[in-house]
């Protein structure tokens, strides 16, 4: 297997609006190691959510080619990509993303039930991922009862339940206060420990000083990359 | 759909029902209640209408089984021998003969007329009857809205239809003539050809079926020598089965007649087949336009479900944006929205059901609506309700269906963004 989990080739991603086409990405070519904690880091309207939306499959290029894996992912179907996603990736989103109607519980179980595993044992692994992210005491809270901080914690612990290959997480911390955001990069900075592939998206430079390399996007092309030396 | 699509379907259904707000979920259950009602109690009040007049032709006229006399015949040939069986069979609960005739009822005529004058007087069909035999039969007692039923030993009374009372029946009109300021106790004069009698009103009677209200009761005996019968020849026999007798079992009643061969003389006909051919055609008539209405009304709710969950589909196009996004089936989320759909219809029906059957129903049954040819009743027998229920639950289905579609099929993206 190689040891690249992510692979762009000449990445484009235009958006037209009547006769006016605007290009976000311009051509990205971009190489993500296994076990890699990646941050991509840029003004606004740089381009870095786009980057995201397009290598976890949440949407698709104008053209150029993206490989998971070893697997060219854009030739999969609309379902196959879904699938993919339910196996492969795990997101968190900036404004948590949970279902209202579902408990914390729920909420991370929902995926799991979707791979095919029985409703109690969905149940227990997502206690177990809701115990790893300091919930064990909220599983039974829908989103309305829960802070942002835990919201985002739920997120965190839906996107990790089902053990995903690459773990995606667009400003993750945007929302949340300073407290709610150590705790979240912590449980990152653990997973990436234990040999999880993270992508993060993010403008706050000290969060971004927590990955391994730093991507900087400008005007939809990569300006930089810095690789971070830890004592 | 594979079972795990189902499943988690039905999870996201279930709990979005149970979390939902409960004054959204019960105003919906309500709107679909009503137009689950409004497809069935329109159609079954129209349908009512008439049947309700079946209903009474049956019970206070016709009987179970009616034997008339044949077309080209004045009266119904070996009439005591049919009249003798019927009372011996089994199941039989009561018969009643009618000796009938076409008479003019006149209450001028103990005054002169002036050359211009129009008497009052009318056209009529005279019965003669045991009057007890015909009370057992169709309950013809019941209905007396003035005076007395006629007693087996009066010779001097009739009993007359308020059909043929001006202050009953106001109709102005040449074609149709009626006795104007009659009251029990009157005196009115019975004319069948050559025959007259001076006879007393006792009672009116309305029962809301024709052939009782435009016709004239004396007792059998009266009438016999008014219509210049000698014979025991009857006109007409009425049959009764004991409460609960099944169609087969009348059916089975005609048919021992029918293998006697009394059908030669006779016109043998359960109260199916007696029923006046307009009712029938009415019946049919007013199912159509009940049918018609309902479908109207079953639009109206196809519609309403579709708004609901649209709006519904709409205001959480994000959330179902996110279940996309984490790699959830769009058959799925499709699959809730039609479980939700489902259920608001299903609920809808329980309640419309409780409705029509608990209170609905049984008030109508207590206490039908009056109109002028019969008491209205609610016509929802249990198997036609639930095909409507049925087919609301199809249509609902449909309804929920295309809005989750249009909405689970939107760009994944652009629905967690909301853009």
């Amino acid at each position: 297997m190689s040891s690249i989990m992510i692979e762009t080739k000449e990445l484009i991603k235009s958006f037209k609006n009547g006769e006016q086409v605007t290009t976000i990405l311009k051509g990205i070519d971009l190489q993500i190691k296994k076990g890699e904690f990646v941050a991509i880091m840029g003004r606004s309207g740089a381009g870095k959510s786009t980057l995201m939306y397009q290598v976890s499959l949440l949407d698709k290029p104008t053209s150029g080619e993206i490989f998971i894996d070893g697997q060219n992912v854009n030739r999969l179907t609309t379902d196959e990509q879904t699938k993919f996603r339910l196996k492969k990736l795990g997101y968190v989103f900036q404004d948590y993303a949970l279902l209202p109607d579902l408990t914390a519980k729920e909420n991370v179980a929902v995926p799991l039930i979707m791979q095919g595993m029985s409703t109690e044992k969905a149940y227990k692994i997502s206690i177990e991922a809701l115990e790893r992210v300091g919930l064990a005491h909220r599983t039974d809270s829908i989103p309305a009862r829960l802070s942002g901080g835990e919201q985002q914690r739920v997120s965190v612990a839906r996107a990790i339940a089902h053990a995903p290959t690459i773990l995606f997480a667009d400003e993750p911390t945007a929302n949340l206060d300073s407290e709610s955001s150590a705790r979240v990069m912590e449980i990152f900075k653990e997973l990436h420990k234990q040999g999880q592939t993270l992508v993060m998206v993010t403008h706050e430079a000290e969060y971004g000083r927590l990955a391994d390399r730093i991507i900087q996007l400008q005007d939809g092309q990569i300006t930089k990359e810095k690789e971070i030396v830890r004592d | 759909m594979n079972k795990t699509v189902l499943k988690v379907g039905f999870f996201l259904a279930f709990r979005q029902i149970k979390r939902a707000n409960i004054w959204t979920t019960g105003l919906i259950i309500i709107v679909m209640a009503l137009t689950f009602l409004n497809l069935v109690v329109v159609n079954g009040v129209l349908v009512g209408l008439i049947q309700g007049a079946i209903e009474a032709n049956r019970a206070h006229y016709i009987g179970e089984v009616l034997v008339t006399s044949l077309k080209q015949k004045t009266y119904i040939e070996n009439s005591q021998t049919i009249f003798d069986i019927a009372k011996s069979l089994k199941g039989v609960d009561a018969v009643t003969g009618r000796y009938i005739g076409s008479a003019k009822v006149n209450a001028d005529y103990r005054r002169k007329l002036r050359d211009d004058e129009v008497p009052n007087a009318a056209g009529t069909t005279l019965v003669g009857i045991d009057p007890i035999a015909e009370d057992e039969v169709t309950g013809l007692s019941k209905f007396m809205i003035e005076g007395t039923y006629l007693d087996g030993n009066d010779t001097e009374g009739i009993m007359i239809g308020a059909n043929l009372l001006y202050r009953f029946t106001p109709i102005d009109s040449s074609a149709f003539q009626s006795l104007r300021g009659i009251y029990v106790g009157d005196k009115l004069k019975i004319t069948v050809g050559k025959n007259a009698k001076e006879v007393v009103v006792r009672g009116i009677i309305k029962s809301k079926v024709d052939e009782n209200d435009f016709r004239v009761f004396m007792t059998a005996s009266e009438a016999r020598k008014l219509l210049g019968r000698t014979d025991n020849n009857l006109n007409e026999v009425s049959i009764r089965m004991i409460p609960g007798a099944s169609e087969s079992d009348v059916i089975a009643v005609k048919q021992i007649f029918l293998n006697n061969g009394l059908d030669e003389g006779a016109n043998i006909q359960t109260y199916d087949e007696a029923l006046p051919k307009f009712v029938k055609d009415m019946k049919s008539m007013f199912a159509l336009l009940g049918n018609l209405i309902g479908s109207i009304g079953l639009a109206v709710a196809s519609i309403t479900i579709f708004i609901v969950i649209f709006v519904n589909t709409l205001t959480r196009r994000k959330f179902i944006g996110i279940l996309k996004g984490i790699g959830i089936d769009s058959k799925a989320i499709e699959f809730s929205y039609i479980l939700q759909s489902i259920f608001y219809a299903l609920a809808g029906a329980i309640v419309g059901f409780v409705i029509l059957y608990g209170f609905l129903k049984p008030f109508v049954d207590a206490h039908p609506i009056n109109f002028p040819f019969s008491d209205g009743r609610i016509y929802a027998p249990l198997s036609g309700t639930f095909i409507r229920a049925a087919v609301l639950l199809f249509t609902t289905l449909i309804a929920g269906y295309i809005p989750a579609r249009m909405i689970v099929n939107k760009n994944t993206l652009d629905s967690i963004l909301g853009r």
